[in-house]
């Protein structure tokens, strides 16, 4: 299920119509994690706040939105692209790969609900495909 | 026991009173045929499926995805007992229709997001974690009679 021509076309497509409110697709995005999968603020048990519109969700779902549009750069080598942030969360994060699928749904979510005229069924299919291979990339050295 | 709060049987009962069936439903199996193609297999008889846009248009898919969604329609009034509600749905779709159970989770989700366009900001966080809650209850009823 790796990403066609096609596939990368429609991703860098999409997010140059996105990407303004990157921020803010990030924020809500992270949001809804943790409000839809409580299991995920285990993660963020070192935050004295950790309700859906606090600081520290809204700068946290910035910093990851950012590691997205990243790698929409790097898209053409994810693996070698994202290299340091994959070690970063095999050896300090230590983020249960399962989370990844998670948070790529809420991420996807929030596409839907505020581009609902241009996430249509081919882009949505495009977008999860990035994300998975996005996410296979971060995971890759765990172990 | 699943346990439902005010809130949570509220927030469900009012997406589904003001539910666009005829538009939804087409629009979220068309949504996982298209995400997610290995779940063709299972219309072989529906006629072209070849692209996205065969899909989108193909009327035998309109019709049944508006059929399925009204299969929730007996979760919404019994969700005190949505397990048993569709035990003999589960018994159908394992022995006489051999659906791989992992496909209701693919097309709620694409229900899920199908919903959300729909909603706009209107389908907060609260809410889809209701709706997903009722989804995931349904979703494990109907693969519950499978063995």
């Amino acid at each position: 299920m790796s990403l066609n021509k096609t596939d990368k076309e429609r991703v860098k497509a999409f997010w140059s119509k996105v990407a303004g409110k990157a921020d803010a697709i990030g924020a809500e995005s992270l949001a809804r994690l943790i409000v839809v999968y409580p299991q995920t603020k285990t993660y963020f048990a070192h935050w004295k706040d950790v309700s859906p519109n606090s600081p520290n969700v809204t700068k946290h779902g910035k910093t990851v939105m950012g590691g997205v549009a990243n790698a929409v750069d790097k898209i053409d080598d994810l693996k070698g692209g994202l290299l340091e942030l994959s070690e970063l969360h095999a050896f300090t994060l230590r983020v249960d790969p399962a989370n990844f699928k998670l948070l790529t749904h809420c991420i996807l979510v929030v596409l839907a609900a505020q581009f609902p005229a241009d996430f249509t069924p081919e882009v949505h299919v495009a977008m999860d495909k990035f994300l998975a291979a996005v996410a296979r990339a971060l995971a890759e050295k765990y172990r | 026991m699943v346990v439902w709060s005010e809130q949570e049987r509220s927030i469900i009962n009012s997406i589904f009173a003001s539910l666009d069936y005829d538009d939804i439903g087409p629009k979220a199996l068309c949504r996982c045929l298209i995400v997610y193609p290995w779940t063709q297999r299972y219309f072989g008889g529906f006629g072209n499926l070849y692209n996205a846009e065969a899909i989108k248009t193909n009327p035998m898919i309109g019709a049944h995805g508006i059929k399925v969604l009204h299969g929730l329609d007996r979760a919404v009034k019994n969700m005190d007992d949505i397990k048993n509600t569709y035990a003999e749905l589960s018994v159908m779709h394992s022995e006489k229709l051999h659906i791989d159970p992992d496909n209701f989770r693919l097309l709620a989700d694409c229900l899920t997001i199908v919903i959300a366009a729909k909603m706009g900001t209107a389908f907060t966080a609260d809410i889809q974690a209701a709706f997903q809650k009722f989804l995931s209850v349904v979703v494990n009823a109907l693969g519950r009679q499978y063995h």
